[in-house]
């Protein structure tokens, strides 16, 4: 068994409305950053976990994701996943 | 009428259920979200509050407590489930009812009473409220922004399963009167089966003079009138 760090990012769907992402794009407007035209919030997780391969901790994360993590009905994820020891720090 | 009401860890509108119930004369009984059974119960209720401090989504990690599993037997059986406010955003996250809770379109906590229409007499939960009927109850919450897709919210007004909209004292569902920015003013449904309902207002906040409105008192005695008071199931 390996172990490995899944990098998760939970991300409100396209099209979907984002008040948080409204409010922090008011906020750059207001300091004259307004060139941005587009702000969206999400969630980033880290998760260690013990596998044999690469795939089968991806395939563990996916599940979790659609069971969990992510809801499926406001949300999409992606998942990055490396190998990693337990001195990897969060990068 | 034996209805069992599901404390969670930060649930906090438990004993207004629990009060609520006993107030029409059913007989309330708590259950703790690691139960794993429910007992002889005719109704199950999912109290507000903010379960596991509302960490992941609000309602998110209520779904995976033990009670649930029993809790979904009892939808599937056809057993009637109340969830009001966390307890709505805890049915949606497990499925029971259809779309999501996202936060308030103004990113504030919302507590404030508000005006509902009645929408659909037919259902268990409603039927002695008249059609179009103007209730005032409370509101408490910073996820309460009912989300669906078009598709469903086209099944959900279709099927007569929008039971509540936010309006203006005129009953009209106008922007101004929504207080979370809720697709298509909802702000509460029914189930495909009609008999789990989830809904943002308070209506066991509603239930005495003192509380300012006995508007929301309708949905628990329609329940009380399909079970004799102290059946004891």
């Amino acid at each position: 068994m390996k172990r490995f760090r899944l990098e998760i990012r939970v991300t409100p769907r396209p099209g979907l409305l984002d008040p948080e992402g409204k409010a922090i794009q008011n906020a750059l407007h207001s300091l004259d950053y307004e060139r941005v035209l587009e702000v969206r919030v999400g969630k980033l997780l880290y998760l260690d976990v013990e596998a044999a391969s690469k795939g089968e901790a991806l395939d563990g994360a996916e599940a979790m994701c659609r069971r969990l993590l992510a809801n499926p009905v406001t949300e999409d994820f992606e998942i990055d996943v490396q190998e990693a020891t337990e001195e990897t720090v969060p990068a | 009428m034996r209805v069992a009401i599901v404390t969670f860890p930060g649930s906090n509108c438990d004993y207004d259920l629990y009060k609520c119930i006993q107030l029409i004369g059913g007989a309330p009984e708590f259950r703790w979200h690691r139960d794993v059974e429910l007992g002889e119960v005719d109704v199950v209720m999912l109290p507000g509050g903010f379960s596991y401090g509302d960490y992941l989504r609000a309602g998110a990690i209520a779904t995976m407590s033990p009670i649930m599993d029993a809790v979904k037997d009892f939808a599937k059986a056809g057993g009637p489930i109340v969830g009001v406010c966390n307890g709505f955003q805890i049915l949606c996250e497990s499925g029971l009812l259809p779309g999501a809770l996202l936060r308030n379109r103004s990113l504030l906590f919302a507590s404030r009473d508000v005006l509902l229409r009645v929408e659909n007499t037919s259902s268990i939960f409603t039927q002695e409220y008249e059609a179009g009927q103007i209730l005032r109850m409370p509101i408490a919450h910073a996820e309460g922004n009912y989300h669906a897709d078009e598709e469903t919210l086209h099944r959900l007004e279709g099927e007569g399963r929008v039971l509540f909209r936010y309006t203006d004292a005129e009953g009209k569902a106008v922007d101004s009167a929504n207080p979370n920015g809720s697709a298509r003013s909802i702000a509460g449904i029914l189930n495909e089966a009609g008999n789990v309902m989830g809904m943002m207002p308070h209506p066991e906040r509603a239930v005495e003079p003192i509380l300012g409105s006995e508007d929301g008192l309708g949905l628990f005695t329609a329940l009380l009138s399909r079970f004799s008071p102290l059946e004891t199931a």
